[in-house]
């Protein structure tokens, strides 16, 4: 146990910070996520991926930065421009995602296509997984693709779409072997949004945005060569992919930074001429939840030493999208519970503006309720805990067609 | 950086373990609970073999001059065993009071004592703690007066280590002229509590410390992240076997870990208990290496084992089932190891007012 930075790593830390000095005028405002990056956000990406603060460990002749894997680096990054309050680049499905599972299992031509453009955020993507007749169980997606005259002929229909109403290109999971059992008949395909017969409709959530899309495939054709990995392989492909959003969704970072808005809210608000920090009921609250932080931050310091040595850290990993959304779900019902009846007004500007402190709780509040259910709901999370973590039996089969 | 164990700490955990598991069967721990002292003389005695007595004192009084991390690890690994040790007084708390608070006088005359399990001290903080329990302690002209109670590891103390509210330690040898202690038996039938009266006993101040609330607290926080090391120790004694459990146990012709109910039971105690360990590391490698968030740490981390070690044995002890509630199983051992550990030094709602008063959110009425 050593948590001081070594030499190297101490090198990094006074190169971000000097990089932060000359450049950091230039960041675009941390926050208001969720939307196509505007002109300067993608200035801003360029500089980052120029630097190796994004894009770091992709290799040079994708586009990145080429240099070794390294979760340390990646820590300190991390937690300079945090600190700085400055914008850490781009996190979308296409550079969390997509840009790992091609690295691992992709063409050498779907890297050189797609990585560079993806992680400069060029090239918006979105995930074409959930189908309205198939939400927790994934492998069952019914949307299918037949090859004809060298393209996949693409039918049926997606939901849940993130960003799928500004995104350009769609990683796809459909059925292309329908007389094989269910795992083995998906594959993986890439396709452009604009393709004739694809249409995207923007889905209202609770929250009154629009942050999903239904997706209808009419006749869609794709090219056969945009496969990934090749027939049959797709139920593989996509567990590569889930494997990395799980893991972003667990994001210490995060904790940290909404329990310090929390306990600033706290410090501030008053009910009757009384800041609610020196309310015993809500203090404890928040006393409680700062424990709670202390140990997700301890937990994520653990995975990333594991990571950094190669080791696979099993349950430890597993139980971070529940525990983390669960958390996270914490922290928000306490900011909305702070607001009380004053937080009330929810007059949400949608996209294009910024909304008041109160509304942005409130959809983060609601939205966090997404989170549990998205990339794998709680249930099925405890599930696959039990089952892989704990090694416990699987639920028998019910007899029967799948 | 590096958030991991040694080698040589992962070592000493395996070997410490073997060692417990070998020695500690079920019917050896139930023997043990009988007296209930907390203390067996050829399990101290190996323990020191071991080299655990002096994992905290300096190599040149004859220790192996280690951290409160490696303090914590071995409590984990008592929790797991519920093994009668009076360890967080004695080579916990005890060893951090001489070494933050006496001459090298007194570091020489107790230090190799505790080092080689020559002696075993029962440390009482009364006010700094926050236990409950009524407690009064004065000194004057070396003579200490006053009544406590609940003093943990005194079954079988050979000295006492008392706090006065001003951050000074006295000490005081338990066969000393006016003290008598009363042993009670405890939830935890492995380790008992006492009651201890001084009537003007004499008593050696430790002095030496600048600041004595400040060498207090440190002694204070260190035995708070040591117990709640324990139980997680204890806790993920109890998550293991609840787990298999759930994979023999046969009902309605199914193995009962199959069903969703106990196995999303399991998946909640594992989600929160595993971050549990990756604090406890912190919080101890803190108390040595980051001293700006050792008190915060330290309170945080015994309120939050203190919960969450409560909600792990309740559930554990009903997967068990029937089973589980009697005494045939023994499982209760770890369910009360728990519960005495959440009670001492302070439970999570005095450990977390502190953490209040450390950041300066004062109630206003």
């Amino acid at each position: 146990m050593d948590l001081k930075l070594s030499e190297p790593y101490q090198a990094l830390q006074a190169e971000i910070r000097a990089f932060i000095r000359e450049h950091g005028d230039k960041s675009p405002k941390v926050g208001g996520g969720r939307k196509r990056p505007d002109l300067k956000s993608l200035d801003w990406q360029k500089r980052l991926v120029e630097h190796g603060y994004a894009g770091r460990t992709i290799p040079k002749e994708y586009g990145g930065f080429g240099a070794a894997p390294d979760v340390m680096a990646a820590a300190v990054i991390a937690s300079e421009f945090a600190r700085a309050n400055v914008y850490a680049g781009l996190t979308n499905q296409g550079i969390s995602m997509l840009v790992p599972t091609l690295l691992e299992v992709g063409t050498e031509e779907q890297k050189r296509q797609y990585v560079g453009p993806t992680i400069r955020g060029d090239l918006i993507w979105c995930q074409g997984y959930s189908e309205p007749g198939n939400g927790s169980d994934l492998a069952n997606a019914q949307t299918k693709a037949e090859l004809r005259d060298g393209n996949w002929i693409v039918n049926g229909q997606k939901i849940w779409t993130s960003s799928a109403h500004y995104a350009d290109m769609m990683f796809l999971l459909c059925r292309t072997e329908p007389d094989k059992p269910k795992h083995d008949g998906l594959s993986y395909l890439l396709l452009s949004m604009q393709s004739p017969g694809l249409e995207a409709r923007p889905l209202k959530t609770m929250t009154g945005r629009s942050e999903f899309n239904e997706v209808f495939f009419t006749d869609v054709k794709v090219p056969e060569t945009q496969i990934v990995l090749g027939r049959g392989k797709g139920w593989y492909v996509a567990n590569v992919t889930l494997k990395h959003e799980r893991l972003m969704i667990g994001d210490a970072g995060k904790m940290t930074a909404r329990l310090e808005q929390l306990i600033t809210l706290l410090q501030t608000s008053e009910i009757g001429g009384v800041k609610l920090i020196g309310i015993a009921e809500y203090r404890d609250r928040l006393l409680r939840l700062q424990g709670e932080v202390i140990a997700w931050k301890a937990h994520n310091l653990r995975l990333l030493t594991e990571a950094a040595q190669g080791i696979d850290s099993g349950v430890k990993r597993m139980i971070v999208k529940y525990g983390g959304t669960m958390l996270g779900f914490r922290l928000s019902s306490l900011a909305v519970d702070a607001f009380g009846a004053a937080g009330l007004p929810y007059e949400s500007l949608g996209e294009d503006a910024e909304d008041d402190d109160a509304t942005t709780w409130n959809i983060d509040y609601m939205y966090d309720v997404g989170l549990m259910i998205g990339g794998g709901s709680t249930n099925i999370q405890k599930n696959i805990i039990a089952e892989r973590g704990l090694d416990l039996p699987r639920e028998p089969k019910v007899v029967g067609r799948a | 950086m590096d958030f991991g164990l040694t080698l040589e700490q992962r070592q000493f955990d395996d070997s410490l373990r073997a060692f417990l598991a070998d020695r500690l069967p079920m019917e050896r721990l139930r023997a043990l609970a009988e007296p209930g002292t907390g203390y067996d003389e050829s399990l101290w005695r190996s323990l020191v073999e071991l080299g655990l007595h002096g994992l905290l004192i300096p190599e040149r009084f004859g220790g192996a001059g280690l951290g409160v991390l490696d303090a914590a690890l071995a409590a984990e690994a008592l929790g797991h065993a519920a093994a009668p040790v009076p360890f967080v007084g004695n080579v916990v708390m005890a060893t951090q009071a001489f070494i933050n608070s006496a001459t090298e006088a007194q570091q020489d005359e107790y230090l190799p004592l505790i080092a080689g399990g020559d002696c075993r001290f029962a440390v009482a903080l009364p006010s700094l703690a926050g236990q409950t329990g009524s407690a009064s302690i004065a000194m004057s002209g070396g003579r200490l007066s006053g009544n406590l109670v609940a003093v943990a590891d005194a079954g079988a103390a050979t000295h006492f280590l008392v706090y006065l509210p001003d951050g000074h330690a006295a000490v005081v040898p338990a066969d000393a002229s006016g003290v008598s202690s009363r042993m009670r038996r405890s939830v935890d039938r492995t380790r008992p509590v006492a009651d201890v009266s001084f009537d003007a006993a004499p008593a050696e101040r430790l002095d030496a410390a600048n600041a004595p609330l400040v060498a207090a607290h440190k002694v204070l926080d260190a035995g708070r992240v040591v117990l709640a090391a324990d139980t997680l120790g204890a806790a993920q004694r109890m998550l293991d076997s609840a787990v298999a459990f759930a994979k023999e146990r046969v009902q309605f012709g199914r193995v009962i870990g199959s069903f969703q109910g106990l196995k999303h039971t399991l998946a909640e105690c594992v989600t929160v208990l595993e971050p549990c360990r990756g604090m406890v590391w912190y919080a101890a490698y803190a108390q040595d290496a980051l001293p700006e968030e050792a008190r915060l740490t330290a309170c945080h981390t015994k309120a939050h084992l203190g919960d969450i070690g409560r909600d792990i044995a309740r559930l554990a002890t009903e997967i068990h089932g029937g089973m589980g509630f009697t005494d045939l199983l023994g499982l209760h051992y770890w369910f009360k190891r728990i519960s005495f550990n959440r009670q001492m030094l302070g439970g999570p709602e005095r450990c977390r007012e502190e953490a209040a008063d450390l950041q300066g959110w004062k109630l206003q009425a």
